[in-house]
């Protein structure tokens, strides 16, 4: 596969992985006190354990693996709607497939499919426009999360359910944005964060201006890549080179695809439909501001919350994390998904406690999954 | 974030609506194109040219110069290390002589 | 094969409740779809089969049974008939059973077109003949609209393990190789590009095939075969899983061998879909002696069923039941049973 298959070549690997290593060593960092590197995005978390990088990588450098999960930090009260939205029978509840295994206090949008709701996975915002289209005797809501990636396919496609004046469609808004969390993780005193492996496919929307206030505001290094093995591994390698000769500035390896302005159309039709919530909760880290985003009122009508009367701030009950869960400080780098006391037993992907091992981009889920760290695999002590 | 991989614009599907059928590794999808058209509106010079697909939509294009200039500079510090690994076998073989 | 048209009255005909009742109208939809095709010996409630010359010098009797509810029913490559009887034989020859005789009961959902079922039924026939088997007895049932997916089928399986015959997933010991027949993951692959709501189109196929003659040319070629598995619901990562459980064993694979069509790979990247996972109905996996590795990989190259055998691992004595990959970029990632169905991603 072109564009894929020449940046996963392990000849090249060698070179890259040689030249961290040096790196390493000058910086003198060690097992004991390594260089901590963040890599936001889920879909690095993912990379970095399918591609077994964490074991190649010298131990003088420790992935902490950050919140870019939105599946995982998805606020079960948010499922809860979903869950009530798809019960209803006038309602075709489509989403993504990631989404239907998030458990909420009830069910998930899996079990509520067992129990006889209509709910329907698609690939694309598209294909829940075209079911809409197919049913017009049916309300079609589409659950929309996801960061900045995925955030202008759903305004795409209410502008043009508002082009084509459909009266059955609707979007339940949850998407959510990647500075806000950063900030709050920066803004933490406990946290140990030495650079950024930054979100190679929000940037590619965004840009890379964005990041400026990680480097000019805290001084830390912040490298946006791209999710093949050698983009990582070359992503890490630069923000290395950044510590050792102190800079901190924001860098762009996934230049093939990333643009430094990011992309003008995304950009506008985003602002055109969406608007920035004042606070968003974020299960496992809080309430962060500004950290999440809502149809605009010219869209009134193809906004889910305003249809059925839901969503954030409307609901009245304050969903607890089930007790022993350590998610938050897994997501804060505090403690590996291993250290976690219900890692593996209380805790595991069939019966997911906390966010983190709910998504398989979940730190918890990808060490559990990939990583083999299993308790009851160990051999014994 | 995101799952985005690399296809290739095989046909404009729907000039209106701005959907072309792209292809991944042989297998076909209809997708969106309005995140990358040309200023100028014409959607067939998309065609045969890359794109980074997410959930249904092509998202940016890829440049297909700057993945060349990465995949140098990948394969340089492979060289590099080649050179080095390569002057550090012949030392230690002198050691192992002498 | 004989397929007998169907009467004008039946081509355009649905099954209804009649057809279920045990009069006339059961007798005719009987008649013209199930015996002008299976063929059956008697009259009888029963089969009534001669014992083979196996089982009688101390052999062993292997019975097997399944149920088949796949939708589509028709996708590319197959249908369900094909992959009743293939998946029957498929789950007796792996256990080192010649395979004899199938049953094959059929629940039907009222107002299934009869020209599908006579399809299905031919496709079982002509997989039956491509596997040496006969199917010697069955049902049907209709039931009432919405309590079924158009055809369920259920099957059992009988066939005969000579004596000198051991196969068993716990015999793998360290050391012993891992082979696969062919390519991984394309039933998966069809049958979700066949649904239609990924709206993805591509040229892939089923790889539903029995694999009977696969199994006497790896038996021939390397007596000492420790056990073969094939790797059905949960992929080749749930078969390797079971395996090293069974025996107490470590495994060890290497993706950059594992042969996968680019067409899967494509919907695999796509979706964010492992192929380790995805379903196979034609691919079985198989230990053998290192020793033997080199002939049993020859001898399956040489039949139609395993052109593309190839070694993906072997066995060790690392941490029992733990299954690990080398990956392409040379880490390694441990492969792990599946849990729940496996979800495309967006992340």
């Amino acid at each position: 596969m072109k564009y894929a298959d020449e940046f996963r070549d392990p000849v090249k690997a060698r070179g890259v992985l040689a030249q961290i290593e040096e790196a390493i060593d000058e910086i003198g960092a060690t097992a004991d006190a390594p260089v901590y590197i963040m890599e936001v995005c889920g879909g690095h978390t993912h990379a970095i354990f399918r591609y077994g990088l964490d074991k190649l990588v010298p131990e003088g450098l420790e992935f902490i693996h950050g919140p870019g999960c939105p599946v995982c930090v998805l606020p079960m009260a948010r499922v809860d709607e979903c869950v009530e939205l798809a019960e209803r029978s006038d309602v075709i509840f489509t989403t993504f497939g990631d989404a239907m295994r998030v458990p909420g206090t009830r069910k998930s949008l899996l079990q509520a499919k067992a129990d006889g709701a209509d709910v329907r996975m698609v690939y694309s915002p598209l294909d829940a426009l075209e079911i809409a289209r197919r049913n017009p005797n049916k309300e079609v809501v589409f659950f929309a999360l996801g960061f900045e990636t995925t955030t202008p396919s759903s305004a795409l496609c209410i502008q043009q359910a508002s082009q084509e004046d459909l009266s059955n469609f609707s979007v339940f808004c949850n998407h959510i944005t990647v500075p806000p969390p950063i900030k709050a993780l920066l803004d933490d005193p406990h946290m140990k964060l030495d650079g950024f492996v930054g979100p190679g496919h929000v940037s590619m929307v965004i840009g890379i201006e964005p990041y400026q206030f990680i480097a000019r505001d805290y001084g830390k290094p912040i490298v946006v890549a791209g999710f093949e093995p050698l983009d990582l591994l070359q992503s890490v390698l630069m923000v290395l080179e950044q510590i050792r000769s102190g800079r901190a500035e924001v860098e762009n390896q996934y230049s093939r695809v990333v643009p430094d302005d990011g992309n003008p159309v995304s950009i506008a039709a985003c602002e055109n439909v969406y608007e920035p919530r004042e606070k968003f909760e974020w299960r496992g880290l809080g309430e962060i501001d500004h950290s999440g985003l809502k149809i605009r009122e010219e869209y009134k009508r193809f906004d889910a919350e305003s249809k059925f009367r839901i969503g954030y701030g409307k609901a009245s009950r304050i969903v607890p994390e089930p007790e022993g869960c350590s998610c938050s400080d897994v997501m804060t780098g505090k403690i590996k998904p291993p250290q976690c006391a219900q890692f593996g037993k209380g805790c595991t992907p069939e019966m997911p406690l906390g966010a983190l091992m709910v998504s398989t981009e979940g730190a918890c889920a990808a060490y559990y999954h990939y990583g083999g760290a299993r308790p009851e695999l160990e051999p014994a002590q | 974030m995101c799952l985005g991989i690399p296809g290739q614009i095989r046909s404009i599907s729907d000039y209106e609506r701005k959907l072309a059928l792209v292809e991944v590794s042989g297998v076909n999808r209809e997708i969106n194109i309005a995140c990358i058209m040309p200023e100028d509106g014409d959607a067939d010079s998309l065609i045969d040219t890359w794109t980074l697909v997410h959930v249904g939509f092509a998202m940016s294009r890829i440049d297909e110069k700057e993945a060349a200039l990465t995949l140098e500079l990948l394969t340089e510090l492979g060289e590099v290390q080649a050179e080095i690994d390569a002057m550090r076998a012949a030392e230690s073989a002198m050691e192992q002589a002498t | 094969m004989n397929q007998i048209p169907l009467t004008p009255k039946l081509r355009d005909a649905r099954v209804t409740l009649a057809h279920g009742g045990g009069g006339k109208a059961m007798r005719d939809l009987i008649e013209a779809v199930f015996t002008s095709q299976f063929e059956p010996d008697g009259n009888e409630d029963q089969a009534r089969l001669e014992v083979p010359e196996v089982l009688l010098s101390g052999g062993q009797l292997a019975f097997t049974t399944d149920s088949y509810v796949i939708h589509p029913i028709e996708f590319p490559g197959g249908d369900i008939g094909k992959i009743a009887v293939c998946g029957t034989v498929n789950d007796l020859v792996v256990g080192g059973a010649h395979p004899l005789w199938l049953s094959a009961s059929f629940i039907l959902e009222e107002g299934t077109e009869i020209a599908l079922l006579q399809r299905v039924v031919g496709s079982m026939c002509e997989a039956a003949a491509d596997a040496g088997v006969r199917i010697v007895t069955g049902d049907t049932k209709v039931v009432e609209r919405g309590s079924a997916d158009k055809i369920f089928i259920t099957t059992s399986g009988v066939g005969a393990i000579p004596s000198d015959t051991h196969l068993a997933a716990a015999n793998v010991s360290p050391g012993d190789v891992a082979i696969v027949n062919g390519v991984l993951g394309d039933h998966g692959a069809a049958i979700l590009t066949a649904r239609g709501d990924l709206a993805l189109s591509s040229d892939i196929k089923s790889d539903c095939q029995p694999l009977q003659r696969l199994m006497e040319a790896v038996k021939k070629a390397a007596p000492g075969i420790r056990c073969a598995r094939d790797a059905t619901r949960g992929g080749l990562a749930s078969a390797l899983n079971e395996i090293a459980d069974a025996s107490g064993v470590s495994i060890t694979i290497d993706e950059s061998v594992l042969p996968l069509r680019k067409e899967v790979k494509g919907v695999c990247e796509i979706l964010g879909l492992d192929p380790l996972y995805l379903a196979n109905e034609g691919t079985l996996v198989l230990f053998v002696p290192p020793e033997q590795a080199d002939d049993a990989v020859a001898a399956m190259r040489d039949t139609p069923e395993g052109k593309g055998a190839v070694v993906i691992g072997t066995a060790g004595s690392g941490i029992p039941g733990r299954v690990d990959m080398t990956t392409v970029f040379g880490g390694s990632r441990i492969v792990d049973m599946l849990v729940g169905e496996q979800l495309p991603r967006i992340c």
